[in-house]
């Protein structure tokens, strides 16, 4: 073992999204340089959803990678191994062995499943994969997308459902000078939709949209936002909230403007529900039911199907009804709420089991696909709280492997490992080919990426 | 005079840890924050000390009078969030 690992508490973080750097910038901020931090991911790059999910025209937002970035790296003791898959190059087994604690921050990048006749149609995306496609993930690059008809549907009222609707009908102008990957942009240059209907199978004071995203939807230039009037009728607005109230008022501008003729439409339609895809080799229409909403006996509102059911002729659906973690190799899961069983950030061997010693969840794998980037500063302060505590009380096991035979393995079972050096060599290289009109040029290709990082190692 | 926080916010709350009057909310301490869609500056409170603007990592604050194009709705949106808890 070498000098400099003496004494240290070494923690491996899987992932190397938001919750990711979160956690890593907190176990500086409470461990200081006491502290060394492996952080895997499966991709040579850093960022996770921020990078892949976060929409191209929100490149503000993506600017919370650099940040944490560096608070991870301000301890001295952070080491970066992408393009290193947990479960396959290295075991979860492994990763016990040389570290005294594991904490999963692997998130929930796959869709929940559209669960109608049709929905495997060609033409029919979940939002996971059509992000992915505009965001250039190397899992996504090649999905067939055709944007060779007039309307789009859009189902889901997530703020995910909004951002696809945004970017199908941002015109080409405003997409040049955003790091979309560059086959969208291309794509998107000669898109024929003219429509994007977005469904909401609840009402308007239930969608889980936030007002930003509402808002600004407005901006989008020669598109008219529209809504039906008699849908915000007899809504039941939640007058104490300060969200909602903003909600109203920004759905009843909509709801009252006349559209730009020529315009392209976004409409917001709300207690409508797919129930089926329908075309023969791709997909050629949806048919929808109208929902009527009921207070179930908890207190939620809920929607109930209808008998009126009508259907919209359209080549494109995108549903954006919720992310899903999928269940780690080897490790505990929930399949009912889609997350790794914990206590507060310590991982249980099943729900209300008992505690893994040294092993923990942060982010979406620890409290399911809720929340904005932001929530997982209190997230990551809460599971680091407790792998503190646990390392105070003499609760982690003494890891049997000293810390540099760990990049030895890493190096051994995945020679093309991508380091921090080469994450960096990535991001320069990314930046360097926006060339001033752009944040960033992705690449999109593991391969390409390997091809920049190996130029410094 | 004031700072505004816009619509890019994504709740990090590292403005609410270095505003020396607290009229950055809701707070983590709050159980609001949970719930909240976006920070909000109060500008009765606002003393214009840039300390939040230089803190956010994402640049979604600005000062009123040079709020960007795009985000210009969010001066009245940061009062009306102070306007309306005053009534609550």
């Amino acid at each position: 073992m070498k000098g400099d690992d003496a004494g240290a508490l070494r923690v491996a973080i899987v992932g190397s999204g938001p919750a990711a750097l979160y956690t890593a910038a907190e176990l500086v901020r409470v461990g200081g340089p006491d502290v060394q931090v492996n952080m895997i991911d499966r991709l040579p790059t850093i960022g996770g959803l921020v990078r892949a999910g976060v929409a191209p025209d929100h490149a503000d937002r993506r600017q919370v990678i650099d940040v944490y970035e560096k608070l991870a790296r301000s301890g001295g003791r952070f080491r970066f191994h992408g393009n290193v898959e947990v479960g396959r190059h290295v075991s979860h087994a492994e990763l016990l062995a040389h570290h005294h604690a594991v904490i999963y921050a692997i998130g929930a990048s796959g869709s929940r499943p559209l669960d109608v006749p049709g929905a495997n149609l060609s033409g029919c995306h979940p939002s996971s994969e059509f992000v992915g496609w505009y965001n250039g993930h190397p899992d996504h690059a090649d999905l067939p997308v055709s944007l060779d008809c007039e309307r789009a549907v859009v189902i889901g009222n997530g703020n995910v459902a909004l951002d696809v609707a945004r970017i199908l009908l941002k015109g080409d102008d405003a997409l040049v000078s955003s790091d979309i990957a560059a086959h969208a942009r291309e794509a998107l240059a000669t898109s024929r939709i003219r429509e994007v209907c977005v469904l909401g199978r609840r009402g308007p004071a239930q969608a889980a949209f936030t007002h930003p995203e509402l808002l600004e939807l407005g901006d989008l230039e020669d598109v008219s936002v529209q809504v039906d009037p008699a849908e915000l009728a007899s809504v039941d607005w939640r007058s104490d909230d300060f969200a909602s109230t903003l909600r109203k008022a920004t759905l009843e501008t909509y709801a009252r403007s006349r559209g730009v003729p020529n315009a392209r439409r976004l409409l917001l339609r709300f207690m409508v529900s797919p129930i089926e895809v329908l075309g023969r080799s791709r997909v050629e229409g949806l048919r929808l039911v109208r929902n009527r909403l009921v207070n179930t006996s908890e207190g939620r509102v809920t929607a109930v199907p209808g008998e009126r059911s009508d259907v919209l002729q359209t080549g494109l659906v995108v549903h954006a009804i919720g992310y899903r973690g999928s269940p780690p190799q080897g490790l505990p899961f929930d399949t009912a709420s889609g997350v790794i069983p914990n206590c507060g950030g310590r991982m249980l061997d099943g729900p209300g089991g008992k505690p893994r010693a040294g092993q923990y969840v942060v982010g979406w794998i620890k409290r399911g696909p809720r929340g904005v980037i932001g929530s997982n500063k209190l997230c990551a302060r809460e599971t680091v709280r407790a792998l503190m505590q646990d390392a105070a009380a003499g609760e982690l096991p003494v890891p049997v492997r000293g810390g540099e035979s760990f990049s030895t393995l890493i190096h051994a079972r995945q020679p093309d490992v991508v380091s921090y050096r080469g994450w960096k060599a990535v991001d320069r290289f990314e930046r360097q080919r926006g060339q001033g009109v752009r944040p960033r040029e992705k690449l999109t290709r593991v391969d390409d990426m390997l091809r920049v990082a190996r130029s410094v190692a | 005079m004031t700072y505004v926080i816009v619509g890019s916010c994504v709740n990090d709350a590292v403005c609410t840890e270095v505003c020396p009057v607290d009229c950055i909310q809701p707070a983590p301490e709050a159980g609001e924050f949970a719930t909240t869609e976006m920070l909000y500056i109060d500008p009765d409170v606002c003393i214009d000390c840039k300390a939040c603007a230089d803190a956010c990592p994402i640049n979604a604050i600005y000062p009123a009078e040079h709020l960007p194009d795009k985000w210009t709705a969010y001066r009245e949106i940061n009062a009306a969030f102070f306007r309306q808890r005053m009534r609550s």
